[in-house]
């Protein structure tokens, strides 16, 4: 098989769809939370208390969907935090990011030994199996790529409908994006900017959250140490991308997850001529092209990272 | 009074140790245009920050419509039928006029916003009052009148029954002003009520019925439009006679900055498109202009803050080669900068500090490399005293000074040693009525001793009155010079509006 025949085989493609789906659900989130005018650099950390979260209450007894939807209240949990010290406060959005990352990273480690301070080898759990779709998961390639995964990689995808929905043809979406906009616009049409900026970023932590879960519920079946390994910064990354925008984000997202897929399969090619650390390198490369090739004349929210206070001279 | 529609009692508002409002009550009768005159920091703004819920007063109530308003709450104002147009318009660039003007008309968790019912209700509002201007259009490609109605339109769309203008024609031509106040008419007929705020007497007298003066914080004075004039209202708002700046004839000498077809780069608005200009001695040239047409990149060109991209600068007959704020100052050319916090001061810097900002490697300021504080403070203290500036200490924070002490600062700075080319960049901008005259006097003192001044200003009046040759600015070109009292304001309306322009190219 040559470097090219990989690219319409269907398998690569699955895979492809899978990796995708945590990064479309996160950068979702992180899309929420900076249309609003807050860069969410909790994420990171956000994923990693939700992957821990999901998986946790699976493994104690819960459902596969309760564990959703706790991973969806860790993160919306963390997100809160994150808001109140950023909203109403008016904290620098880095300095608390960061911090909310470190916090909500060490925390779940730390929960995950206290709960677990037996373990050698990571505790596994029935994940979410695929569910092909009828008729549609037929069709060839795509069939199998798109219509064959689980409920949750579904899910990712129902979410970009919706957020895009909200965003663009709702009055809701509309108070959101001219929060990140222009903030005195909002609070001169008597909705409170304070109140909109909180909500998008708590809901914008439950879906990286959920994001997370993804990585340990669907992807694999148990929590390991470092797994969320960076894809929180690849989402912001993607945001910007994708110009704010839910579509293009989607696209910016599936495009990095192709680069992982076909990595891994090239590194099975190369017989070990090439050092395998050129492969792992290679979607971070082309994810820098193609950030300068597509993102420079990006129109940014005009207020992102700017704290907005009622009534300041 | 029966047809009370909103009544303020007893308004007070404190900014720590700042007693901003102090016992402000008036009553607004339907139909009324009210004008709140007042310099700036007079407490105009904020006064209609607490009528909107912006702020919550310390005391005092406003009623409106005869039911009291919660403080501190913007959406019951706006829902009593009070609407406000800011100085700085609270628009989302990005977004469209439609976008803008539902904001926040719908409730939040409708399903889906109706445009086809909002777009229906913009275009008939439109159409009632004059108001035109395309809801699918994006905010960020209007024009600043345009801009202004779509305002206006977010208020009427609320059916606002009270609109609160303030200072609502700082940024338009004078042919736009005439639209507004036309559109200001019409909303009266149809039987608002209109608050406007202004600092301009001129339009005070033009549109108001009665005119509100306020002082330091307090009410100064109440008067009926019609048995008052401008005299009596600029004693109440100074508290003092204030009289004009004297011009006297001065021969204009050698010149001194020479523009020879000189383009730029886009900067806050249009770039320069192969404009030519000369400075003389002893003589102020106006440049008037609509902002954004390229005024930001001739005052960045002159400061040196921008690199021509093609013609010539000749400095004393000189062309100039390589060009940067360095070589600006080295040639002494002196700078009063449109945006005195932005710009012009380091706002959490030393008075101390900001005097020598231009000049602290010169000699002067400097031995070995080592500041010499001793030299810097003796020029801060020197500035203090000759330029009559009120601060607590030369190691006071800038931003702590008031707008009109920081410009007297920055005239201090830039006016000393004696440059040769000033360019003064809206230097009144947000003045009250002494620190105007005092700017006035300054740059007309500056121009008796021989000095070549580039005006750069919005306010056409001051234009007038300064300026012996007048240039005016459009999309990055400029017109002909014409001297003093050569053109009229019409005419010179007509050239910002670029209509000069266009009438040539049809001609061609």
């Amino acid at each position: 098989m040559d470097a090219l025949e990989i690219l319409f085989t269907a398998s690569f493609w699955v895979a492809a769809i899978r990796i995708a789906s945590p990064l479309i659900f996160a950068t979702m989130g992180e899309l929420i939370c900076e249309r609003a005018g807050v860069l969410n650099l909790g994420i990171e950390g956000i994923m990693t208390a939700g992957a821990f979260a999901g998986w946790f209450t699976v493994y104690a007894g819960g459902d596969l969907w309760t564990g959703v939807l706790v991973a969806a209240l860790a993160g919306g949990l963390f997100g809160l935090l994150h808001a109140t010290l950023t909203v109403p406060l008016g904290l620098s959005q880095h300095v608390v990011g960061i911090g909310v990352t470190l916090l909500a990273t060490s925390l779940t480690y730390f929960t995950y030994r206290l709960a677990l301070p037996e373990v050698t080898s990571p505790p596994k759990i029935e994940p979410f199996q695929p569910l092909p779709i009828p008729g549609l998961s037929k069709l060839p390639v795509l069939g199998e790529a798109l219509f064959s995964q689980t409920p949750l990689t579904y899910l990712a995808f129902v979410t970009v409908a919706v957020v895009a929905w909200v965003l663009y043809r709702t009055p809701l979406g509309l108070a959101v994006r001219a929060a990140g906009e222009n903030p005195s616009a909002v609070e001169a049409q008597g909705i409170s900017v304070t109140g909109i900026r909180m909500g998008a970023v708590v809901v914008g932590s439950a879906l990286m959250a959920v994001g997370g879960a993804f990585l340990t519920m669907s992807a694999f079946n148990s929590f390991f140490f470092e797994m969320i390994n960076g894809r929180g910064w690849i989402c912001i990354a993607l945001v910007v991308f994708g110009s704010w925008r839910p579509g293009k984000a989607l696209l910016g997202a599936i495009l990095f997850a192709a680069f992982d897929a076909y990595q891994v399969r090239l590194q099975q090619m190369s017989g070990g001529i090439v050092p395998y650390q050129v492969f792992l390198m290679m979607p971070y490369a082309l994810s820098i092209l193609a950030l300068i090739l597509v993102a420079r004349r990006a129109t940014y929210p005009k207020a992102l990272m700017i704290p907005y206070q009622k009534g300041e001279r | 009074m029966t047809n009370t529609v909103l009544r303020l009692s007893g308004i007070t508002k404190r900014f720590g140790p700042l007693v901003a409002n102090d016992a402000i009550s008036f009553e607004l009768g339907r139909g009324e245009v009210i004008a709140l005159l007042g310099e700036n920091g007079a407490g105009k703004t904020t006064l209609m920050n607490i009528l909107f819920g912006h702020y919550v007063s310390d005391e005092g109530t406003v009623e409106a419509f005869g039911k009291q308003l919660p403080p501190g709450d913007p959406r019951a104002a706006l829902d009593a039928g009070i609407g406000m147009v800011h100085q700085h318009f609270t628009l989302a660039d990005n977004m469209t006029v439609l976008e803008n003007i539902a904001l926040g008309t719908q409730s939040l968790w409708r399903p889906s916003l109706d445009r086809a019912a909002a777009r229906e209700r913009i275009e008939r509002l439109a159409a009632d009052f004059g108001l035109s201007v395309d809801p699918a259009a994006t905010v960020s490609t209007l024009s600043v009148g345009e801009r202004q109605r779509v305002e206006i339109l977010k208020a009427l769309y609320r059916d606002a029954r009270i609109l609160i203008l303030d200072e609502p024609t700082a940024v338009l031509t004078p042919a736009e002003t005439d639209a507004l106040f036309r559109t200001l008419k019409l909303l009266v007929a149809k039987g608002l009520s209109i608050i406007f705020i202004s600092h301009k007497l001129h339009e005070v007298m033009a549109v108001s019925d009665r005119v509100l003066v306020l002082r330091s914080g307090r009410l100064s004075g109440e008067r009926e439009t019609k048995s008052t004039d401008r005299k009596e209202l600029a004693a109440l708002m100074v508290g003092q006679e204030v009289k004009p700046a004297e011009v006297t004839p001065v021969h204009a000498g050698e010149p001194l900055l020479v523009l020879d077809g000189v383009s730029t780069a886009r900067h806050n608005g249009a770039g320069l498109d192969e404009v030519s200009l000369t400075l003389r001695a002893g003589e102020i040239t106006g440049l008037a202009g609509v902002s954004g047409n390229g005024q930001a990149a001739l005052a960045a060109l002159i400061a040196g803050t921008q690199r021509p991209t093609g013609g010539r600068i000749s400095i004393a007959g000189q062309a100039v080669g390589d060009w940067s704020p360095r070589a600006a100052l080295g040639h002494g050319i002196a700078r009063i900068p449109e945006d005195r916090h932005a710009v012009g001061t380091i706002g959490d810097m030393s008075v101390t500090e900001n005097v020598i900002a231009e000049r602290y490697g010169s000699s002067r300021f400097s031995r070995m490399g080592f500041l010499d504080w001793k030299a810097a403070r003796r020029f801060a203290e020197e500035i203090i005293a000759d330029y009559d500036v009120k601060c607590p200490s030369p190691e006071a924070r800038i931003r702590l000074l008031s707008g009109g002490n920081m410009q007297k600062l920055i005239l201090g700075r830039a006016l000393d040693p004696e440059p040769a080319v000033i360019l003064a960049s809206q230097p009144t901008r947000g003045l009250d009525v002494g620190a105007v005259a005092y700017v006035h006097r300054m740059l007309l003192a500056a121009r008796e001793r021989g000095a070549a001044i580039l005006l750069i200003s919005e306010d056409l009046e001051e234009i007038l009155a300064l300026s012996d040759r007048i240039v005016v600015m459009s999309k990055g070109r400029l017109s002909p010079p014409s001297a003093r009292g050569e053109r009229s304001i019409r005419e010179l309306g007509e050239l910002m509006a670029g209509h000069g322009e266009e009438r040539s190219d049809h001609a061609a």
